[in-house]
């Protein structure tokens, strides 16, 4: 007899309450519109299953997460920067940059802001502050294109909880030469939920990196994140996300760039930490001339899970999309790459790329990837693949016929596979940390 | 002490399969002296090249390979490497992500570690003066450098970038897998010239080839004939011209009553 066995027990859901969410609001003095905002994604979240059958979801099990520990949302107790690794707090290129925000659990310990982007009329400011002084931006940006409470289930509860983020705000015609570095760092354990929000107004240009990274630590912890790239018409925007949290936190996040007419979106995001992490990364092309790329890599290692899910709209005629995917995965670690094209119908000459490259360094660890086209459109050029390759004995005899001892032989070819996706991380210092993060985990 | 290769009653086969390829090859190249391996395809002289470097996929079953009176066959390939030998490999395999230079560079620093555990490896600097020089030495562009290895490498490129780690490595003997093939008259020409700027009192070499053509241009002291994995002639250079100009059937006349042994 064949037993096909089901998932018994459903998934736990936290046990947030609304009237928790609106204590924090009114302590915190939000204006009633954003009340509002939260109230409502509050009751999308209360109207939508917790995630579990769903294709998006059923390949990944999240039920091993001990929400008594994850759900008690975390407040600052006197933590300061002191608490944060000197490597996430370095620059990211020079002496100088254009701002640094770091957060600890959520507060903020350290804002920096050149002067001279300020006089340029670029916004570079911590959530709270940009609500009091540019609420008709957040207004008309927050949650309102990019990620919507509809979007699923974590992505309402992020904006009927979210307790912390930046708001960046580049005008039209505005180039902010130096990066915008952000550090978002965890000190306890429990529920946090940051908030990136970065719009370019017309032809601007901007570079930003983004960090998360946490201590390490014995309870649970979870991250209901949200990422709101808006890209302009003529805009260009690099921007670098970077998730190295500790292998006790389970992410589930919504990340979306909407690019513009002529717009540019190079889009790197590295994921290396967490004990789970669930994250969708979508990217709109809504003007003709648009163009997006995004770039992963994710090395994950011990009992680590990583579920990427990505999806390239292409929402405009002669849009350019191109998105690369590398990942390492040993141990009895698992990783899974969902990628999706989709055009809106009679959206012409667009241009879709996918593919994922998948390096299987254990018998035990498992990696699978799922690409998609779902194209509404004749005169396209869309295509995809996923490759799946182990350490071969022929380069490492290659190098070792060289000299190079077998261990390091096995660490170059690593690296190599990598290297073409850190080259895209525009900061030579960045890169370097990386190289040796990816080195760390391989020598484990 | 002049260095020595010396491969005695060396048996082997492809890893896992009985049938032997080589047979029991004695060759002996000393620094300084220029071997030339000649024989039709499918006598064993690829094997021979990869069984002197340590490839895993062939399996030893009899013999000595000894450099200066060190036992090979026992060193991991990198071993055999630090202690002087070299193979110019007949298809290089090509390592994304990984520069020349970083490769080479690491392949130095290897060598001094091993030396010296405490080495911090060759500053950069005088890394960079080292490739410079020897890339000016083989005609070799300096962007080579920067290239991942062998990555979109035309076949003449492949084949000058093997000797461009020959002349950084400064191997006390080396084996040269037909290093000929896959190369136009051009190329062929730039890769010996620089094979004959590297030999000399420092390195000997044993060249493996199936044509003659390649020895128009490195002129070796020593040839011999590999057939049915085993060395069944050895001369002059005269030796050479002579496979030229009758082909490898006599050959295969002459010894066809030892292949049935």
């Amino acid at each position: 007899m064949v037993v096909v066995r089901r998932r018994s027990a459903l998934p736990q859901a936290p046990s947030f309450t609304w009237a928790q969410i609106d204590g924090w609001s009114r302590e915190n003095a939000e204006p009633d519109w954003l009340r509002q905002r939260r109230k409502h994604a509050w009751d999308v979240y209360q109207a939508t299953p917790m995630p579990q059958i769903e294709e998006e979801w059923r390949r990944t099990d999240y039920r091993h997460i001990r929400w008594k520990e994850a759900e008690r949302p975390i407040s600052p107790n006197g933590a300061t920067l002191a608490a944060v690794p000197a490597k996430n707090l370095e620059p990211l290129a020079g002496d100088e940059e254009g701002g640094s925000l770091v957060f600890v659990d959520g507060k903020l310990v350290r804002n920096e802001f050149s002067e001279k982007l300020a006089r340029q009329g670029v916004i570079f400011a911590d959530l709270p502050s940009a609500l009091r002084e540019h609420e008709d931006l957040l207004r008309r940006h927050l949650m309102t294109q990019a990620v919507k409470p509809e979007d699923g289930k974590f992505a309402a509860l992020h904006g009927a909880i979210w307790q912390y983020g930046v708001f960046v705000y580049v005008p039209r015609n505005t180039v902010a030469e130096l990066p915008l570095h952000v550090v978002c760092y965890g000190e306890a354990s429990g529920a946090a939920a940051g908030h990136i929000l970065v719009v370019l107004e017309d032809n601007a240009q901007a570079t930003m990196q983004v960090e998360y990274a946490s201590r390490e630590a014995q309870e649970h912890s979870a991250y209901f994140g949200a990422t709101e790239l808006i890209v302009g018409a003529g805009a260009n925007l690099r921007y670098v996300s970077l998730q190295d949290w500790n292998r006790e936190t389970f992410e589930f996040s919504h990340q979306r760039g909407i690019v513009g007419r002529d717009g540019q979106l190079d889009w790197v995001n590295g994921v290396m930490g967490s004990r789970l992490t669930k994250a969708f990364i979508e990217v709109d092309a809504v003007g003709a001339g648009a163009e997006a790329r995004v770039s992963g890599f994710f090395f994950a290692d011990g009992d680590q899970f990583f579920d990427l899910d990505t999806q390239q709209n292409h929402n405009a005629p002669l849009t350019n999309t191109n998105l690369l995917f590398k990942g390492a995965a040993r141990d009895d670690a698992r990783t899974l790459w969902q990628g999706m094209i989709k055009s809106l119908p009679q959206m012409q000459r667009i241009d879709g790329y996918q593919v994922c490259r998948n390096l299987l360094l254990s018998d035990e660890a498992r990696m699978d990837s799922i690409p998609g086209l779902e194209i509404e459109a004749d005169d396209v050029a869309c295509s995809h693949a996923a490759t799946f390759g182990t350490l071969e004995e022929e380069p490492i005899y290659y190098l070792m016929s060289r000299g190079i001892g077998r261990a390091q032989a096995q660490l170059m070819i690593i690296e190599g596979f990598f290297d073409e996706l850190l080259q895209r991380v525009p900061f030579e210092r960045v890169r370097q940390r990386l190289m040796a993060e990816i080195e760390a985990k391989i020598i484990g | 002490m002049t260095a020595t290769l010396e491969i005695r009653n060396l048996h082997a086969s492809v890893e896992g399969d009985e049938s032997l390829i080589l047979r029991g090859v004695d060759l002996t190249v000393k620094q300084g002296e220029i071997h030339a391996l000649m024989g039709p395809n499918a006598s064993g002289k690829s094997t021979l090249a990869n069984v002197l470097m340590g490839n895993p996929a062939y399996e030893v079953h009899e013999g000595e390979v000894l450099l200066n009176g060190e036992r090979m066959l026992e060193m991991e390939p990198d071993e055999r490497s630090r202690a002087g030998l070299f193979l110019a490999f007949q298809y290089p395999v090509a390592i994304p992500g990984v520069t020349l230079a970083n490769f080479l560079r690491h392949a130095i620093n290897a060598r001094m570690k091993a030396e010296d555990p405490d080495s911090k490896g060759i500053p950069i600097p005088k890394f960079a003066r080292l490739m410079r020089e020897k890339m000016t030495q083989l005609h070799i562009d300096h962007s080579f450098a920067g290239r991942y290895l062998n990555e979109g490498f035309s076949g003449g490129e492949k084949k000058r970038a093997e000797v461009l780690q020959m002349a950084v490595l400064e191997p006390q003997i080396a084996v040269l897998d037909e290093t000929d093939s896959g190369l136009d008259i051009d190329a062929l020409r730039i890769v010996a010239d620089g094979v004959n700027s590297l030999t000399g009192p420092n390195m000997g070499a044993l060249v493996i080839t199936h044509y003659q053509r390649m020895l128009n241009h490195i002129k070796p002291d020593y040839v011999h004939v590999l057939y049915d994995g085993r060395i069944v002639e050895s001369g002059g250079p005269e030796l050479a011209l002579e496979l030229e100009e009758k082909g490898y059937e006599w050959i295969r006349e002459k010894h066809m009553a030892l292949a049935e042994i």
